[in-house]
């Protein structure tokens, strides 16, 4: 009978169940299209350290983050690396900034990637068209198609200029998206310093272990040895990358403060809205009152009310951000939704309303049973 | 059937308001229900019947004096406890019946037992029982604003009864019932008491209801004035009538 009541008092006023519906619903699409946009940028911020097959990185002390380096490392560190305890292989990888001249005229701001295959340091994954093999002929590079017209360019054969030199277009990637919003152009480790006029400099070292391998008292050994670097392990160079994107450049906060925002005011919608409909049936609840119910009932009536409005509220918001994340499929910033995220909105919905629900409670609680003979 | 009180009020005093504008409800009320009997407790406006009706129901709790329900004295009992003793031993019916307008007239007899912990079939048979019992087997499905103030008092006299409990205490149960409907409803509290062995105390002020009573207390300014009793072996004349009415009416 709790459920039944409960459900009554919801559907009795529709137009004020509807209200509370629209406050969860619109906190529900707000935190799930702010966090969904958290996890998209995180994911792309960290997708070339992720995909890269290293146990640890070396980077110039201080860096920052994947795309911050220079070419600040010489083989020297290589050499001293490779001949630390546990260290199987020492991959170097380029990553810089540089000018992307486009074929019809003006310029844009590209990350030159650069590595070798053979190595098996880090490769541009999901290749659409062509091949790290293409990748290797002279000149080529791999871009994705998401910047192909931010690029100048329309496809596999197109050329352009970076830095001193030009290169074609030879494989084209899906999904790899950058936070800076200069495009990742993947090439070989020579071609990269070719471009860039060195011939010995690098930005990191993939450092990868010897099978077994005590990752961090390797991680201790190098840094000893390596004066000026700094080593670091996979999930420290992500948090770090996370770190400066998100927070130091502030987008990361606009994107949780929004998301606390719209907890916020669904919490308060919802708390408005329950209020009001537990002192429309003030008389009701006093009257189960009189009739024995202990408050814990009444209570449970209450959160029952606040139960409902939380899983019709969370369906109709998970299916509107559910359409908001197909719609941003194509876009610079995909927003992501992963079964965790969904349960996680699931339960700050029902935390909400609960909350929400105090407020009714703690008015439900101060009924004078004796107004049943005041009607 | 034994006589020994379910329901005894011991020198009952209530003090409404504070400072100047306290008021003295009830000035040492002394009173006890006892099974099978109707109770009438009558008395002008402002002479303290509802405040006594809510002290007895445990609703109210008295500034001084003694209330003991079932042999517990409620001195200093929580307002869970007391919720606890209600929920235990007593049934109400109100003068606006108090009928969840959202729920069905079964639903309304089946969340007084809810609150009892009574669920399931056997709390849906134990309402549709009780509805039959008061004459409204063909209303079970209809919510109270398809009601007529009477079936919605049948409802409410439903509820009251549906557990079972040893004390059914009604405020104005008439008040707002035409004759045919007041008749009805007494009769059904008559039968309560007389069939079911129950104490029902009913507070008003409506003259219809004097010949189904046993007992009838008065009251006046917060005190009781006068108490008479229907001499032992003479059927409540209410009845009587009523049974005449119906057998002409068939």
């Amino acid at each position: 009978m709790i459920l039944t009541l409960a459900f009554r008092n919801l559907f009795h006023d529709r137009i004020r169940l509807a209200v509370t519906l629209v406050g969860i619903l619109f906190s529900i699409v707000l935190v799930a299209v702010q966090l969904g946009l958290y996890l998209g940028a995180s994911n792309i911020i960290t997708a070339n350290i992720d995909h890269a097959k290293a146990d640890l990185w070396i980077t110039v002390y201080g860096s920052k983050s994947f795309e911050d380096g220079g070419m600040l490392l010489t083989s020297r560190e290589r050499h001293q690396a490779l001949a630390t305890p546990g260290v199987k292989a020492v991959i170097p990888l380029i990553v810089r900034f540089a000018e992307w001249r486009k074929p019809e005229g003006g310029s844009t701001r590209v990350v030159i990637v650069g590595s070798d295959a053979e190595d098996g340091g880090l490769e541009p994954w999901s290749l659409i068209e062509g091949t790290w093999d293409d990748i290797k002929a002279p000149e080529a590079v791999a871009v994705d198609r998401t910047y192909l017209n931010e690029l100048g360019i329309k496809g596999v054969g197109d050329t352009a200029q970076i830095a001193t030199g030009r290169v074609r277009v030879r494989a084209i990637t899906d999904n790899i998206r950058s936070f800076t919003q200069s495009p990742y152009t993947y090439t070989t480790l020579n071609r990269a310093r070719a471009l860039f006029g060195d011939s010995d400099g690098t930005t990191f070292y993939l450092v990868q272990l010897e099978p077994g391998a005590d990752v961090e008292k390797v991680r201790q050994d190098l840094q000893k040895r390596l004066e000026g670097a700094e080593v670091l392990t996979k999930q420290e160079f992500r948090d770090r990358s996370l770190k400066q994107w998100l927070f130091r450049t502030g987008a990361g906060v606009a994107l949780i403060g929004g998301a606390l925002l719209g907890s916020l005011v669904g919490t308060v919608i919802v708390a408005q809205t329950l209020y009001s409909s537990t002192k429309d049936h003030l008389s009701e609840f006093a009257t189960l009152r009189a009739l024995g119910s202990s408050s814990g009932y009444i209570h449970q009536v209450i959160l029952a009310q606040a139960g409902i409005s939380a899983v019709i509220g969370y369906l109709l918001g998970i299916s509107i951000a559910l359409t908001i994340l197909v719609l941003s499929k194509n876009t610079a910033l995909p927003m992501v939704m992963t079964p965790g995220l969904a349960f996680w909105l699931f339960t700050l919905t029902v935390g909400m309303c609960a909350i929400s629900a105090l407020s009714a409670i703690v008015k439900v609680t101060k009924i004078d049973p004796a107004t049943v003979f005041n009607r | 059937m034994t006589h020994e009180p379910v329901l005894e009020a011991i020198d009952i005093v209530k003090e409404l308001g504070h400072g100047a504008a306290m008021v003295r409800a009830l000035k040492g009320v002394s009173i006890s229900l006892v099974p099978g009997e109707l109770t009438l407790l009558m008395g002008p406006s402002g002479s303290g019947k509802t405040t006594l009706l809510s002290i007895l129901g445990c609703i109210l709790t008295p500034t001084s004096g003694d209330l003991r329900v079932a042999g517990v004295s409620t001195d200093r009992l929580s307002p869970e406890a007391l919720a606890n003793l209600r929920r235990k031993h007593m049934g109400f019916i109100f003068q606006s019946y108090n009928l969840f307008p959202t729920l069905t007239a079964i639903e309304n007899v089946r969340i007084a037992l809810d609150v009892r912990g009574q669920k399931g079939f056997a709390a849906a048979n134990r309402a549709e029982e009780v509805l039959r019992d008061v004459g409204l087997a063909y209303r079970l499905k209809s919510y109270p604003a398809n009601l007529s103030g009477g079936e919605q008092q049948r409802v409410a006299v439903a509820r009251a009864i549906a557990s079972s409990p040893s004390i059914v205490l009604a405020d104005e149960p008439t008040a707002a019932l035409d004759s045919e409907n007041g008749h009805a409803v007494m009769e059904l509290l008559a039968r309560i008491a007389k069939e079911q062995g129950r104490s029902v105390l009913a507070v008003t002020h409506d003259p219809r209801t004097l010949s189904y009573a046993d007992r009838v207390v008065k009251i006046e300014d917060g005190r009781i004035v006068g108490e008479e009793r229907r001499p032992e072996g003479l059927d409540a004349p209410g009845i009587a009538d009523l049974t005449k009415r119906r057998k002409a009416h068939a």
